[in-house]
């Protein structure tokens, strides 16, 4: 067996190896630009620099942006986490008619083309005579966030046995006790997993972000807008630097943490 | 104690429990025996409170359950896998059921400390869910659920998950528990051996309906039906007709063995049919034509198998296509000679070891 695995070692390196640098090589470029002197984005490189992070810090727009994007992501994360749970919590833990195709409609986010979604949305807030806001930015990011926390917090309420909880009603909680004493403390990996993972989606959705907002805008809009300014890019790098900075500490805790989860649930198994 | 009255559940088309009374009495160790699918398991939830009977009504010391919702019974059950909760050590388990019991903090740690004795687990108070074995947390779930003092245990097939020793081990324990503790134990089993092990009572289920309620040695001696016959331990079954009744004794004639003479079956129609039942420990194997015997039977030794302190041997019949169950006590090793295939044995067995059973 080992020696098995030793000969595939050497055909599939290569191929992972090529398969990362492909992936990796184009998103190791912007911290690198970042650090460089000159305001044209080419080699070779010039002197190493802050100036363009010291930029960044001082464009208030920028910043303005960023905030509203962290905004809308927190409250979003919050928000579709939330139903997300409750819906993950019915369909798995009740007999519900029509199940399945209940399930499917939740879903149809995930596969609808966002420009489809971002238009569609567009008319029916139209007819309306709803403003455009980053109210409805957030809403329209829910629709596509709802699901995604719904699949994360299905798989992990199938993970821990259901007796659990009528264990705790037994021992005489109602069904709200039962959910803070047992089910929230089992699913608790499951919720921190959901809100990284739609925040993250949220905080970097273009589409309906660019269909949805008026004059106050997300990092994403305010990003693409810039790029026909050629004077502005270096501080974008420094930006998309620091968010890649971000996003890898972060993912790197939620994986860290459903780990844990799943190794809880391996524990409970019988 | 407890009393099912013309209990019904139906899942959609299925009915899971069909018109189901029966009386569980205040200190009895209950059983619920059946395969599994016979209704067993909904029967038990529906006194937890799980599931609410589709008709009929549960009574709890003659109070209607249908309105109290499982937290207010005064039951607790005790979980197929246990269902220990793996966010708590064990002690925080068995505290759980303490919080709304208005005992002070000392109080409760005391009581802990007390059944933790009681399940031979002291010490093992902060040990986690994980880091106990299968007959540990079996253990932690039975003080989890007696903390709370119930009038009735409930469990689900609990010693399921553990192997042959440690389950036996834990049938006695169980049961000297339910004897010091004086609670009233509805116990949900498909192993029958178990059922009569450890049980006052048991009812047999089968298809959602209860076939009999007997003691283990009713059931087994004296089965009143061929299911129940078949379910509890093994059986041989002979299809026949009744020539002679008299109340005391009755004469079967039988294709396979012959005139059959049996002391049980009360006042039956000559020319009926019957079914005659012999369990395989009840007859025996003599090379020699037994002069004494009432009832005999001719065959031929088929295969066998040795299980260390008895072999089952299999014995054909002339006229019968299956070959008959006999059980014998290995008490001494010359028993290799009579498993040797293929030699002619007379099979005998007295009058008072004969079921008579409805022909189906």
């Amino acid at each position: 067996m080992a020696y098995a695995a030793r000969r595939r070692f050497d055909g599939f390196t290569i191929y992972a190896v090529a398969y990362l640098v492909f992936i990796y090589l184009p998103v190791l470029f912007l911290p690198l630009f970042s650090f460089n002197s000159s305001r044209y984005i080419a080699f070779p490189l010039k002197e190493f620099t802050l100036q363009w992070y010291e930029e960044m810090l001082n464009n208030p727009s920028l910043i303005e942006a960023l905030l509203n994007s962290v905004k809308i992501g927190v409250a979003v994360a919050i928000a579709s986490t939330l139903m997300g749970t409750l819906a993950a919590k019915a369909v798995t833990r009740y007999r519900i008619p029509g199940r399945g195709p209940l399930i499917g409609v939740i879903m149809v986010p995930l596969v609808i083309p966002e420009i489809i979604m971002g238009i569609a949305l567009l008319i029916v807030l139209n007819l309306g005579g709803i403003d455009l806001s980053l109210v409805t930015v957030a809403l329209g990011h829910m629709l596509l966030c709802v699901p995604f926390s719904m699949l994360v917090m299905i798989s992990r309420m199938e993970g821990f046995d259901k007796n659990m909880e009528e264990a705790a009603r037994d021992l005489g909680e109602n069904s709200w006790g039962a959910f803070w004493r047992v089910t929230f403390p089992l699913v608790l990996p499951g919720i921190v997993a959901s809100l990284l993972l739609t925040f993250t989606i949220s905080f970097d959705e273009f589409i309906l972000a660019f269909f949805l907002s008026s004059t106050d805008v997300t990092l994403p809009v305010f990003i693409w807008s810039s790029l026909r300014f050629p004077r502005k890019i270096p501080a974008i790098l420094a930006l998309g630097a620091t968010i890649l900075v971000v996003s890898f500490v972060v993912v790197t805790f939620a994986e860290w943490f459903r780990r844990r989860g799943v190794h809880v649930k391996t524990d409970t198994g019988v | 104690m407890i009393r099912f009255e013309a209990v019904r559940k139906s899942f959609g088309h299925f009915r899971a429990v069909n018109d189901v009374t029966l009386d569980i009495r205040r200190g009895e160790f209950f059983s619920l025996l059946g395969p599994s699918g016979c209704g067993k398991t909904t029967l038990l939830r529906m006194v937890a409170g799980f599931e609410a009977p589709t008709s009929g009504e549960v009574y709890i010391d003659d109070q209607p359950m249908s309105v109290i919702p499982p937290n207010h019974r005064p039951v607790n059950m005790v979980f197929q896998n246990y269902a220990i909760f793996p966010h708590l050590d064990v002690r925080g388990n068995i505290a759980f059921g303490l919080r709304k019991s208005g005992l002070s903090k000392d109080e409760q740690s005391k009581q802990i400390d007390e059944i933790l004795e009681l399940i031979k687990l002291p010490g093992f108070g902060s040990r986690q869910a994980d880091q106990l074995s299968g007959g540990q947390r079996q253990r932690v779930a039975l003080a989890r659920a007696l903390i709370k003092k119930p009038k009735v245990l409930l469990l689900d097939e609990p010693l399921g998950a553990l192997d042959k020793k440690l389950r036996e081990q834990m049938q006695i324990e169980l049961r000297s528990l339910q004897q010091q503790v004086g609670i009233t134990f509805v116990f949900v089993t498909h192993d029958q051996e178990e059922a009569l092990t450890l049980s006052d009572r048991i009812a047999v289920m089968s298809e959602g309906s209860v076939l009999e309620i007997a003691s283990p040695t009713e059931l087994y001696e004296t089965p009143k039906t061929s299911f129940v016959a078949d379910f509890i331990g093994t059986m041989n079954f002979f299809e026949g007709k009744i020539t002679t009744s008299d109340g005391q004794n009755t004469n079967i004639e039988t294709p396979a063995l012959g005139s059959v003479h049996a002391t049980t079956g009360g006042q039956l129609a000559a020319g009926s049919d019957i079914l005659v039942a012999i369990r395989p420990e009840k007859l025996r194997l003599q090379f020699e034509r037994p002069p004494q015997a009432k009832n005999i039977a001719l065959g031929r030794m088929g295969p066998s198998a040795y299980l260390g302190d008895r072999s089952h041997l299999y014995v054909q019949l002339e006229n019968r296509k299956e070959p008959v169950s006999v059980a014998l006590q290995n008490l001494e090793s010359s028993a290799d000679r009579i498993r040797t295939p293929d030699q002619d044995v007379w099979l005998s067995w007295s009058p008072e070891s004969v079921v008579l059973l409805p022909a189906q």
